[in-house]
């Protein structure tokens, strides 16, 4: 597979702009800074200022005991990460998270590379069927949840329709028991974001060769042969993609959650992003739900750089070889 | 582009050459999954639509039903209040300033980093990445006390500044690779004929970009369109108040009068859904080129 891809890539390769330039005059050389320079700052400054410096600022918050307002002064070490690592609600926060995490997993990636599949054979109305798959993705968390909140509402739209399919007996209290509200909104999240990994995956199997697939039918392999053997391993690296952005997305699961229940009922739904949140702007406790922000972004950075590690870096290897190639 | 990996794609499932039309023994299967996810994925779409035109009693002793009578009022007190269009007003606004902020700035970075050789290329390249690997709630607190000094809440700009930072990762690494394709016989001859390095990059390299500008525009674009925790805590003038949280506060508001919300929500979804069904193709065809990049 990577054979072929670093083949193309190659091919790409030599014809665009990464071969090494000209060496430069050196009277040309500072007017090249300056143009470096001048292209480069202002995405810089942006992204500094409003991205990186923030993520600083959250550490230096956390160490102190701060509601947002008087000067920074009492100075407090340690003992916020403390206290948040041993309050059980936050503890249940993260473990909403990791609910979400591995539910995606093992719900949506096998739902989601099916339909990409299907959505990829010759078949009437497919055009159609891929906009419709797609439209929830466009829509905002808050109208998702707002929608869905009013369709979940005792003796409303859902109720109806299960007690008329004649399972009445199914019924719950969707969001209302503290017991069943994670399923409902793992749900709605599904609803919503289905079409995202639909989009990922298509897209992959448009990238596959059109050569291979023939090459292999010739070979006199059948439809199953060909998903399992060719499709899915070729779609490898969009897979892994897509897996790194639905752990990401999952970690930061807060606004369909804050619309349809506030974390709530009694914290059954809440989530490291909503707890930060409420202790933030609600309790005005910034340096304790600063303390909250840096525990999030370490759980999120640790993922990210051991999973390029580990499980992109076969991706990414391809792309490295070759600048230096 | 997006039209031909499309037939190309749809090769694949050609039945193979030679003879009578081979039968697709999945074809039924197939068809029944299609109907019942295109239901799945309509019908609450369609429910806050169509709900919008019945009253709240009718839906309330129906929850599932047709319209009987059709009622407007719902729709047209929403379209003839001026508090609707004034969110669409707002988040249109922030959205714009959002996408000419991330992708004017982060055209001229990625320009920079596919096409000039420096000291500390990739490394800066790397820090960009860097904005991808968590979520950019972990900046909220200090971002608010920030925007706060600066004197931005219930300012566009504190809510698209922001937004436009947080999406220059995703900008520069769909443009560069895209960049990074172009020719370099083409910058040879443009020097040759006496353009500067900035002159084809205006001239050349971004009119000759615009598949993947508009791809991450239209990312930049959704993605501000639908935010809703920054606003939330940037913006409390009921003035400046962007689409998510007037539906938000909307919902709060009226909780009694399920129709009204329906309606106003089936309002905020359409600015969306148009967008969308026009620029589909486009964010496939983009996102290709970005995975495989």
């Amino acid at each position: 597979m990577s054979s072929v891809e670093r083949a193309t890539e190659r091919r790409v390769g030599e014809r665009s702009g990464n071969r090494p330039l000209p060496p430069v005059r050196s009277g040309r050389l500072s007017r090249k800074h300056v143009e470096i320079v001048v292209l480069l700052a202002p995405a810089l400054l942006l992204y500094i200022v409003f991205v990186l410096w923030p993520v600083v600022q959250s550490a230096h918050y956390s160490v102190y005991k701060w509601n947002g307002l008087e000067p920074l002064t009492h100075f407090v070490g340690l003992d916020n990460y403390r206290e948040a690592l041993n309050d059980q609600v936050f503890r249940d926060a993260v473990g909403h998270n990791i609910f979400f995490i591995a539910a995606s997993l093992i719900f949506q990636l096998p739902l989601g590379l099916g339909l990409a599949l299907m959505l990829n054979r010759k078949m009437v109305g497919r055009s159609a069927l891929r906009l419709i798959v797609f439209a929830p993705y466009v829509l905002s968390e808050v109208t998702t949840g707002v929608a869905w909140l009013l369709m979940l509402n005792p003796d409303s739209f859902i109720d109806t329709v299960f007690r008329d399919l004649g399972m009445g007996g199914l019924v719950q209290g969707w969001i209302s028991d503290p017991e069943f509200v994670r399923y409902t909104l793992f749900v709605v999240i599904t609803w919503k974001y289905i079409g995202f990994a639909v989009l990922l995956f298509l897209a992959g199997l448009q990238g596959i060769p059109t050569e291979l697939i023939e090459a292999a039918r010739i070979d006199g392999a059948n439809g199953v042969q060909l998903t399992r053997r060719i499709m899915i391993p070729l779609l490898g690296p969009t897979i892994r993609i897509w897996i790194f952005l639905s752990v990401i997305g999952s970690l930061q699961l807060f606004d369909l959650i804050w619309v349809m229940t506030l974390g709530g009922p009694a914290g059954a739904s809440s989530t490291m992003v909503t707890y930060l949140y409420e202790r933030g702007f609600t309790r005005t406790q910034f340096g304790y739900g600063s303390a909250a922000s840096v525990i999030l972004f370490v759980c999120s950075f640790v993922f990210a750089l051991l999973y390029q590690r580990f499980v992109l870096r076969r991706d990414t290897e391809g792309a490295i070889t070759r600048r230096v190639g | 582009m997006a039209v031909a990996t499309q037939e190309r794609a749809s090769r694949h499932a050609a039945p193979p050459p030679g003879g009578t039309k081979v039968r697709d023994p999945f074809a039924p299967v197939a068809y029944f999954f299609a109907l019942l996810i295109a239901g799945v994925t309509i019908v609450p779409i369609l429910y806050v639509i169509i709900g919008g035109f019945r009253t709240t009693g009718d839906l309330a002793s129906k929850p599932v039903g047709w319209p009987s009578p059709w009622h407007f009022e719902n729709y047209s007190d929403i379209i003839g209040q001026g508090d609707f269009w004034k969110m669409v007003f707002n988040s249109t606004l922030i959205a714009l300033i959002t996408v000419v902020a991330a992708v004017g700035t982060g055209s001229m970075a990625a320009f920079a980093l596919s096409r000039i050789d420096f000291k500390g290329r990739e490394a800066i390249f790397t820090l960009f990445t860097l904005g991808l690997l968590f979520p950019a709630s972990v900046a909220l607190l200090p971002l608010y006390v920030m925007i706060r000094q600066l004197g931005l809440l219930d300012n566009p700009l504190g809510v698209a500044l922001p937004q436009a930072a947080f999406a220059l990762p995703q900008t520069i690494i769909i443009l560069r690779p895209f960049m990074r394709a172009i020719p370099v016989e083409l910058e040879d001859s443009a020097v040759m004929d006496g353009c500067t390095r900035l002159g084809f990059f205006w001239r050349i390299l971004l009119p000759l970009s615009r598949p993947a500008l508009l791809t991450v525009s239209v990312l930049a674009f959704v993605a501000s369109w639908n935010a809703f925790i920054l606003p939330l805590v940037v913006i409390t003038d009921a003035n400046q108040l962007t689409l998510p949280l007037g539906v938000a506060q909307f919902s709060g508001q009226w909780t009694a009068d399920t129709a009204r919300i329906l309606a106003f929500t089936a309002m905020s979804m359409i600015p969306a859904l148009a967008f969308f069904s026009l620029a589909e193709r486009h964010i496939v065809g983009g996102l290709t080129g970005a995975v495989k990049g």
